[in-house]
């Protein structure tokens, strides 16, 4: 196993490497182009160090120069804010709420075995993400500094062993460093995509101003077709490394969980239940894709050779072929369900036959399952604070906390609904009629914690709590109206 | 004059190349060493909580089912036996009796459907699952860092500066019947 990680990051190096050989190609070759076609005896203070005579070359020699510098300052800065807050940003983009133990015992629980069984040297933080679609992912570039996201869909559906399963898949993951390797090697790819991007771009927007009439058109003219060649070559061709080692990675995070949790079935029948729904993800981004479970993007299960992760029919395939827990049984379900090899000599190199342990008794059925989305929905409210407008036609209208609309209209009954401004505060009414008779149905108010905290009558008067506030009601100073606050 | 002084020169480079070879492999061993105990530690947290969790389940289950006394002295006895247990082969033997201690009261459990929905049981329910598997993942943990360290000191040539500097095996942690070893659950 801990060659898995050594060979994993030879393999990553040599992927790095090869991006940042087409990075500086790139950046040599455009800046080459450029400096020769719109060089320097236009521009005054160019002329002053160019001697007349090689004034082609020397300008293609200085824009070789400048190219690789620009190209390797892109990269830097696209690096840097990665390294800086890319789990942050990774995170936010995906909605994600941090929770701890009480919120969720058992989500909890099953990120700590695995984290025991994984061998990481810290429990990474835990979050939750409010979307029905079966995903998740890790991010941390470092072990220690590592956070796993879940979607409230996958709690919903999933048993313990599933859940499992999936966890050790992320946190197989961490532990193989990918999301460091990834991290890079995306920072590279975003960065040749960029730069080809943009030189493809000027070249077609700025292509009136040419001046190809001038001293070294023909070495200008070559420079320039080997640059757009280039620059619509490379990043492809990083594309298809990138994917390629993206999709080695899947496997070897397979091969990572059925060795953690002992039991590769769990994997596999989470893989089964996610591979189930639907609809891809509504709020995955192209940014998480490479580090969720499954590809959230993908609509066909079709394989292709830029696809970040392998088909999950294969998966599936290969995680119900193995007959023990260790890499050397994948490796060997491998090889029979797909005729190659994946994990490598050295990964295998001091494997032990690991038996596959029995599987936890879930006490399966109906009610179980209704107790957990239970827990789940109740986590959720707890942890999103939702802006929840009951309508009187029975609708429970539930907004997202950041939403901006000052109204919004019930989908079924079609009546307008002021959205109270508080901060964060949410106001549940039983669903009673509206208007005249306000007391009729008492308004209810979940207080969140024991400090300050504001929310909205329906009178759009605003009721404060002090963190010394204990009765059982409270009144709007605007209407009066009493209000229930638990 | 200059031959002697590069000769002079390869000999002190080998003795420093040696010198620091040595000090490398004495790190990398005590290196092991360590995560040998912090694997250890991480076991040893675990039966602890295992131990803290016992009272309570006991207590929450006598309330459904009082008359099962000899079910529960013999969780409590295995328990005390697992508290006192010194040396890794001791602990192994007693924290297996209470497993299989705990897999009978377990059982008895499953007769009483009033028990089965307390929600206080249900919690403990989901710890003692929980706790149980973070055992049996720590110790394959243990086992293996066990397995990377006995082997580092018996192999070629680190085993000589093991035995100058007194680093001796380490004891794997196993459990006294295989069924036991595949499984590291308690059946509920």
């Amino acid at each position: 196993m801990w060659d898995a990680i050594a060979s994993n990051q030879r393999r990553s190096w040599v992927l790095i490497c090869t991006m940042g050989i087409v990075l500086i190609l790139l950046g040599a070759v455009i800046g080459g182009a450029v400096g020769t076609y719109i060089g320097a005896p236009a521009h005054g203070h160019f002329v002053a160090f160019q001697p007349p005579a090689d004034a082609p070359w020397t300008r293609a020699q200085t824009g070789v120069y400048f190219g690789i510098a620009a190209a390797t300052l892109l990269w830097l800065i696209l690096w840097a804010t990665a390294v800086g807050a890319g789990d942050s940003i990774l995170l936010g983009a995906a909605h994600a709420r941090e929770i701890q133990k009480e919120d969720l015992p058992q989500l909890w629980n099953v990120v700590e075995e695995m984290t025991i069984a994984a061998g990481l040297p810290k429990m990474p933080r835990v979050f939750i993400i409010d979307d029905s679609s079966l995903n998740a992912f890790a991010v941390g570039r470092r072990p220690d500094k590592a956070a796993v996201a879940v979607t409230a869909g996958l709690l919903k559906r999933l048993s313990r062993d599933e859940l499992q399963g999936v966890i050790a898949h992320e946190l197989g993951h961490v532990r193989n460093l990918d999301v460091k390797f990834m991290t890079l090697a995306s920072v590279m790819l975003g960065a040749i995509v960029l730069i080809s991007q943009g030189f493809l771009r000027a070249l077609y927007y700025g292509g009136g101003r040419r001046r190809s009439s001038r001293e070294g058109g023909q070495a200008a003219l070559i420079l320039l077709v080997i640059a757009i060649v280039v620059a619509i070559v490379a990043p492809f061709a990083a594309q298809l490394l990138y994917f390629a080692c993206s999709r080695r990675r899947e496997y070897l995070a397979d091969a990572s969980s059925a060795l953690f949790t002992r039991y590769p079935a769990g994997l596999a029948s989470a893989l089964e239940k996610i591979s189930g729904q639907a609809a891809p993800e509504a709020g995955a981004s192209k940014v998480v894709a490479p580090l969720c479970i499954v590809n959230p993007l993908q609509e066909t299960a079709a394989f292709s050779l830029f696809s970040t992760h392998p088909p999950t029919e294969q998966r599936i395939r290969v995680l119900r072929g193995m007959a023990g827990a260790g890499l050397a049984a994948y490796e060997a379900a491998f090889q029979q369900t797909r005729g190659k090899s994946c994990l490598g000599p050295r990964t295998l190199q001091d494997s032990t036959d690991v038996p596959i342990r029995a599987a936890a008794p879930e006490p399966a059925g109906r009610e179980q399952a209704v107790a957990r989305a239970r827990a789940v929905g109740e986590l959720l409210d707890k942890v999103l604070p939702f802006v929840v407008i009951p309508c009187p036609c029975g609708v429970r209208l539930k907004l997202p906390p950041d939403s901006k609309r000052a109204s919004i209209t019930c989908p079924r009954c079609g009546r307008e609904h002021e959205v109270p401004q508080a901060a964060g505060g949410s106001l549940a009414a039983n669903a009673g009629p509206p208007g005249p008779s306000p007391a009729a149905e008492p308004l209810e108010y979940h207080r969140k914690g024991t400090g300050w905290e504001s929310f909205q009558c329906p009178c759009g008067g605003t009721v404060q709590l002090s963190p010394s506030f204990g009765a059982p009601e409270a009144v709007c100073p605007k209407c009066g109206q009493v209000i229930r606050v638990l | 004059m200059s031959t002697t002084l590069i000769g002079l020169l390869i000999v002190l480079a080998v003795v420093l190349v040696l010198l620091f070879w040595i000090i490398g492999m004495y790190n990398g061993l005590v290196r092991l060493r360590n995560e040998v105990k912090n694997a250890w530690a991480q076991i040893d947290v675990q039966l602890k909580r295992r131990h803290d969790l016992i009272p309570n389940l006991v207590e929450t289950v006598k309330g459904y089912a009082a008359h099962e006394r000899g079910t529960f002295d013999a969780v409590v006895q295995a328990r005390t036996k697992a508290v006192g247990a010194q040396g890794v082969a001791n602990r192994a033997q007693a924290e297996g009796e209470l497993s299989q201690a705990l897999g009978r009261l377990m059982m008895l459990v499953e007769a009483y459907p009033d028990l089965k929905a307390n929600q206080n049981f249900l919690a403990l329910q989901e710890e003692l699952t929980s706790t149980e598997n973070k055992i049996g993942f720590s110790r394959q943990f243990y086992n293996d860092t066990v397995m990377r360290y006995n082997t580092q000191i018996q192999s070629f040539p680190p085993n000589i500066i093991a035995g100058m500097f007194g680093f001796g095996e380490s004891e794997f942690f196993e459990l006294q019947d295989a069924a036991q070893r595949e499984a590291p659950q308690v059946k509920f």
